[in-house]
């Protein structure tokens, strides 16, 4: 495979974007890198930060191999606006728009032992399958199954936190829910119970795919729940 | 003509997904997208079940669009996308892909404000809109009556409903008539059967305490109530099953319609009329109501208004008003909205456009 260009967008927990250059030997190289500090504002910081990563490393949208893009799980509203982003700038770019799920992020952070800022409290790294698990709200937790080296091998799930299988858990969703995940037989990898989907390392995980010959996903959303169907207060709102 | 800009708008603040395309006051195309079957069992919009519509829909609806109007994206000279009033996710998602294209292309990009564009459209149907102008909102969502110094700077609102909006009245006494949803149309064909004076069902507000004189006006003069409207027909009709008979539909469809459509009309005509409004412009879902429009029509020509009517597919939700308005925007010189607005579910009718906060 030749050196790639990718734009790399997750909004499944904060909003991230990220540059990545894959290069030949399989090296990705993060050129410039957005993750938001607010938690709720995805659609008012995106779209300029995606604007503000290309123009410094002074590349047109066109120039760009692909796009991945978070299909989550995450809530909702915030994974559309990433979604709706990478979508909308694919079509405008003619550039491929590629999902991949954000939890494989994590997974590729913990098995590349590419964590940051506190990833010098690792005691060891993980030999054995774990679970990445974020919050769901609810008592729940979306959660999934990798291999060591950070293959996906079940899930996407959403349920219980008492219900993920017995291992170590990585994640912001290992450190919320303590008293399940014991009740479980698991337990949160200290150090590594804050991670939450970021684009950098989701286009990392992307071109780790993409060298293991396996198809990303298509870019919709991986909701996991239905839609809450209650009848609303028709908009009152709108017209104070 | 060709020298106007070419404006592309999206909406989707409630349950259309919309991308419409003109050039000035010519229309190009107008391409929308629906979910509105998929909340047919709910009775009403599930907000959730429209957001993920308007994800689905958004990118085939923009290729569709432009291959109507047969322009590329880059011919376009500046995009504009509803950021409020309107359901907070769904309009998310549409601002969320409009920042993504004015990334993308470097075209300016305008916020707008929903309700001004469905007076904005009246240019896209009848050219120029003419000064002295106010406009009665009408749909699922909205009753309002607005008063329009300037389309691009100076709109006022005048009234609005206090409860429910008058199509979501005609959607709740549908439901509970057994009729389904949407209630708008079925109600309005099943009361030409019907007799309007059979029932006197309330106007609400129209007490004079609510209404005042024009002097004087009462808190509520350009207000508008439902919910009392529809409690009314309830009970009639479990006064009418309490009592094993068989409840006369077609009736009770009349004189709701009517009472709904007569203090509307009332109320639109008494604020223009006291606002030296001499134009009056009728948009949203519910102008599609033909008792609306008559008696409309008539009280207007009484009171010496002339009346605009959009047609119908320019008058429920669409992108194509959104660009409208855009193009009077730009043409008045406004600077753009930049990238870094937010969305606004409950933006006032006075806030047209959303100004640019890094702006200086
Ligand atoms: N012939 C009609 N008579 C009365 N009401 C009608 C008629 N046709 C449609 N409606 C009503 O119009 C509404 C839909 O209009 P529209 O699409 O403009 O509104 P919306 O999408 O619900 O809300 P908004 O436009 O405020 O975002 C529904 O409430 C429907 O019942
Ligand atoms: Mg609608």
């Amino acid at each position: 495979m030749v050196s790639m260009l990718i734009l790399a967008v997750d909004t499944s927990a904060l909003a991230t974007a990220a540059l990545v250059r894959a290069h030949d030997d399989g090296r990705t190289e993060v050129l410039e890198s957005f993750a938001a500090t607010e938690t709720n504002a995805h659609a008012e910081v995106l779209a300029p930060a995606i604007g503000g990563i290309l123009e410094q490393a002074g590349v047109a949208g066109g120039q760009l191999d692909r796009i991945v893009v978070g299909v989550g799980p995450g809530p909702f509203t915030g994974l559309r606006v990433g979604l709706a982003t990478a979508q909308a700038l694919g079509f405008a770019w003619q550039v491929p728009v590629d999902g991949v799920v954000s939890l494989d992020a994590i997974a590729w952070q913990v098995a590349h032992r590419a964590v940051e800022p506190d990833g010098a409290g690792i005691a060891a790294p993980i030999t054995e399958d774990f679970t990445v698990a974020i919050d769901a709200r609810r008592r729940e937790v979306y959660w999934a199954r990798y291999s060591a080296d950070g293959r996906l091998v079940d899930g996407p799930h959403v349920g219980a936190a008492d219900q993920v299988p017995a291992g170590p858990v990585v994640g912001i969703g290992a450190s919320l829910y303590p008293d399940a995940l014991e009740a479980a037989g698991a337990h949160a990898v200290p150090g590594l119970d804050r991670l939450q989907p970021q684009a950098a390392a989701l286009g990392a995980a992307a071109v780790g795919l993409l060298h293991a010959g396996e198809a990303l996903r298509t870019p919709v959303p991986l909701y996991l729940r239905e839609a809450d169907a209650k009848v609303p207060q028709a908009m009152k709102g709108r017209t104070a | 003509m060709s020298d106007a800009p070419l404006i592309l708008g999206i909406e989707s603040s409630c349950d259309e997904t919309g991308v419409g395309i003109v050039r000035g006051t010519e229309l190009l195309a107008n391409t929308v997208s629906t979910s509105m079957e998929q909340h047919v069992r709910f009775g009403g919009v599930i907000p959730e079940i429209a957001s993920r519509a308007h994800l689905e829909a958004m990118v085939p609806t923009l290729q569709q669009a432009l291959d109507t109007a047969g322009v590329a994206l880059d011919d376009v000279d500046a995009l504009a996308v509803t950021s409020g009033p309107g359901l907070s996710g769904a309009l998310m998602v549409g601002v969320a892909a409009a920042k993504a294209l004015a990334v993308a292309t470097g075209k300016p990009l305008y916020a707008v404000n929903h309700l001004v564009a469905h007076v904005g459209v009246g240019v896209l149907d009848g050219g120029e809109l003419p000064d002295r102008l106010g406009a009665l909102l009408v749909s699922g969502g909205h009753t309002e009556i607005l008063k329009i110094d300037s389309l691009t700077d100076d709109v006022e609102l005048l009234g609005a409903t206090i409860d429910d909006a008058a199509g979501e009245a005609y959607d709740k006494v549908a439901r509970l008539l057994g009729l389904g949803y949407p209630g708008g149309p079925v109600i309005d064909r099943l009361a030409k059967e019907g007799d309007g004076k059979a029932i006197r069902f309330p106007r609400g507000l129209s007490l004079p305490k609510f209404v005042g004189t024009a002097e004087a006006p009462g808190k509520h003069r350009y207000d508008f109530s439902f919910s009392g409207l529809k409690t009314a027909v309830a009970r009639f009709v479990e006064q009418y099953q309490a009592k094993g008979l068989e409840v006369p539909v077609a009736d009770v469809a009349a004189s709701f319609q009517e009472a709904v459509v007569d203090v509307i009309t009332k109320k639109a005509v008494m604020a223009c009329t006291e606002h030296g409004m001499e134009n009056l412009l009728l948009g949203g879902g519910v102008a599609a109501n033909s008792r609306l429009r008559q008696l409309l029509q008539a009280r207007c020509d009484s009171a010496g208004i002339s009346l605009r009517i959009p047609k119908p597919s320019l008058c429920t939700d669409n992108g194509a008003m959104i660009a409208a308005l855009a193009a009077q925007v730009v043409a008045a010189g406004v600077a753009p909205s930049g990238l870094g607005f937010a969305t606004d579910p409950g933006q006032p009718v006075t806030q047209i456009t959303l100004s640019d906060l890094h702006a200086a």
